[in-house]
């Protein structure tokens, strides 16, 4: 089983950035479907039927995310979640630079599903030139009648908005983004109410994710019933993999959830770079916990992952070869967390800078075994404690990888630099 | 009164399309720092009142969001990525070799105002052509020192043979009155920024193809797969 090509099975046709591509390949036909098939009512319940699980990172059954809406309270709202910025994770963008009239199409479907009338797409601000790309393909789409009022004679009203972040990884958590949205500083909500209640502008919203919304004009051309089939029995569809680090192929690459790990590093992404083995690698982007080599006869399965201590969270996929050092890596992702914690909360807040500033210690060789030793203490004072998931996940990988290389760490206490570094640097010379 | 009529005219366009003005606050700024280079108290008085919010409120977003600059930057804008799928491909040197051929260090501008680089934990989500940069939110991907000169030099040798520059957001571009109009944001076929009502937002023009925002004819922005390690 190799690579399964659903969302990405036209990438590479000629102008599919264009509505005239698109089209050429079928493109809308599925939202023509939808009008003609479907009410809002049962399209909901063939989203439920084809099992799909949100493809932002916390993998929550979309059919039932949209159901949580209140009947009857209008307006309503749908976000597509476009501010990608978990480390290692680059589909989104893949998914937008390749094919911006898919996610349009998908932006459409679910608004008609959930009879919204204004829809957003949050793209964050580096994303400079896809939201260039996006702005100018809901024009096109505009001017072709799917966006607008009563689209292809159905009686259906939208308007599409591209918004563009300025630079916060936490505008990626929903309340965050809908703060955003209303235009201010981007800090997360207490929860409940929960957005499906009181959202965006204090109205019923949902906020999907890039490539939950790309799945769903094949879920409406090919129905649930089919998707489902597609996958394991809870994880259903496909999935695009973000692949980097020290392998021979790094990219994008889509596979059936269910495909063993080890699969999509040895035949898609050509194995470990330099003829070197693999150390660790981290299944779900820069906030899972570190895996090892013995666990990748996985599944792509986001149940299995989870048993065995991480998560496929948003499909990134880092693979770290003999010569990493798992210390540097905390390192790099504490001070990410440090840099992107809002300032809400003080587990947080205060948990990532004294995280930050311990690892800064350890990684240069300067901390003593008892700094090293209140770690734990740090995390276990974050971890549950902070106000959105952005601080938890601030501890998982170091936790994790100091569960697994504990002599790592140790190795680094009172050695005056990093043992790892030294040990590559003296096999070089 | 210190923002241009077409800036004004864009941040009232942006506020038209929203269900409620205050959410043009992130565009009206992306508006002003493209036309100002940065967000000075004064426009984000103007934006304010344009918006019907209060000052503080405009400043307490415009202070929250990392690519909003309070103070000026170089005429490029240079952001070199080291979270964890560069800094395994050798982001650390790009780093050093920026470092050294810039002589100022991360967060500064050259002395001739032309670059202003910084390195950032922040992921810039090129991780499949790590180590990536992005120099005027373009990205530039599977970078070398040898690849940093070549891009670097071509953006120098488009100043110095008087060429207008780039202009985008975030990157200053105080003209004297009457210089050269921006380059167009989209090409001529797609519409234009003002009919379609978002924020007039220009893409750089560079001598370089490779340094080209995509247009809209069909072309490859993001390799599927990356180049095949060394």
């Amino acid at each position: 089983m190799a690579e399964f090509r659903l969302l990405t099975k036209d990438f590479g046709a000629a102008e599919l950035q264009t509505l005239k591509g698109y089209e050429k390949v079928g493109g809308y036909q599925a939202l023509r479907d939808a009008f003609k098939k479907f009410t809002p009512e049962t399209l909901v319940a063939e989203v439920k039927t084809s099992n799909i699980r949100g493809r932002g990172g916390a993998g929550f059954p979309t059919g039932m995310k949209w159901s949580f809406l209140p009947k009857d309270v209008f307006p309503r709202y749908l976000c597509c979640n476009a501010d990608e910025s978990e480390p290692g994770c680059f589909k989104d963008r893949y998914l937008i630079d390749e094919s911006p009239h898919q996610l349009i199409e998908g932006l459409l479907i679910a608004s008609y599903a959930l009879q919204v009338h204004t829809s957003f797409i949050y793209i964050r601000g580096e994303y400079h030139d896809q939201r260039l790309l996006l702005e100018r393909a809901v024009e096109e789409a505009r001017a072709a009648g799917y966006i607008g009022k009563n689209i292809l004679g159905s009686g259906f009203d939208c308007e599409v908005i591209v918004h563009g972040g300025a630079g916060a990884y936490i505008c990626g958590e929903e309340t965050a983004l809908i703060e955003s949205l209303e235009g201010l500083r981007g800090q997360p909500r207490l929860k409940p109410p929960f957005p499906a209640v009181k959202g965006l502008y204090g109205q019923p919203t949902v906020v999907n994710n890039v490539e939950t919304l790309c799945n769903m004009p094949h879920i409406v051309q090919r129905g649930g019933e089919w998707f489902k089939s597609l996958g394991t029995e809870k994880s259903a569809g496909t999935r695009v993999f973000c692949c980097s680090g020290h392998i021979n192929r790094p990219g994008n690459y889509e596979m059936q959830l269910g495909t063993p790990i080890r699969e999509l590093l040895e035949e898609e992404c050509g194995g470990i770079w330099r003829g070197r083995s693999l150390k660790a690698f981290q299944p779900g982007g820069g906030s899972m916990q570190v895996l090892l080599p013995q666990h990748l006869d996985l599944p792509l399965d986001m149940n299995a992952v989870q048993e065995a201590g991480s998560s496929l969270g948003a499909g990134a996929m880092i693979f770290m070869d003999e010569t990493t050092c798992l210390v540097d890596v905390s390192m790099r992702l504490v001070d990410f967390y440090r840099h992107e914690s809002c300032g809400k909360c003080v587990p947080c807040r205060e948990g990532t800078y004294f995280e930050s500033e311990l690892m800064h210690r350890l990684e240069s060789g300067r901390a003593t075994l008892a700094e090293l030793a209140s770690l734990s203490d740090i995390c276990s004072n974050m971890d549950g404690r902070c106000f959105c998931p952005l601080g938890d996940t601030a501890t998982w990988f170091v936790m994790s990888a100091y569960k697994y290389f504990r002599d790592e760490f140790e190795a680094h206490c009172g050695a005056g630099r990093c043992p790892v570094r030294a040990q590559v640097t003296a096999l070089v010379a | 009164m210190t923002l241009r009529e077409e800036t004004r005219t864009a941040i009232e366009r942006a506020r038209d399309r929203y269900p409620r003005a205050r959410s043009a606050i992130l565009p009206a700024l992306w508006a002003v720092q493209h036309e100002q280079g940065q967000i000075t108290p004064d426009a984000m008085t103007e934006v304010a009142g344009i918006l019907q919010v209060t000052p503080s409120e405009v400043e307490a977003v415009s202070t929250f969001y990392s690519m909003y600059f309070q103070h000026p930057h170089g005429r490029h804008e240079v952001i070199v990525c080291i979270n964890v799928s560069c800094a395994l491909r050798g982001a650390d040197d790009i780093v050093g070799h920026l470092e050294r051929s810039l002589g100022c260090a991360s967060g500064e501008t050259t002395t001739d105002g032309a670059f202003t680089w910084s390195s950032t934990v922040e992921c810039l989500g090129g991780c499949g052509g790590a180590p990536t940069m992005q120099v005027d939110h373009h990205f530039q991907e599977n970078l070398t020192p040898d690849r940093v000169d070549e891009i670097l030099g071509a953006l120098r040798s488009a100043s110095s043979a008087g060429e207008a520059g780039p202009v985008v957001a975030g990157t200053p571009r105080r003209r004297a009155s009457g210089a050269p109009a921006l380059p167009p944001a989209t090409p001529p076929a797609a519409p234009s920024a003002a009919a379609t009502g978002q924020v007039a937002e220009a893409s750089p023009a560079q001598g370089s193809a490779s340094h080209a925002p995509p247009t809209g004819a069909p072309k490859k922005p993001a390799q599927r797969r990356g180049k095949a390690a060394q």
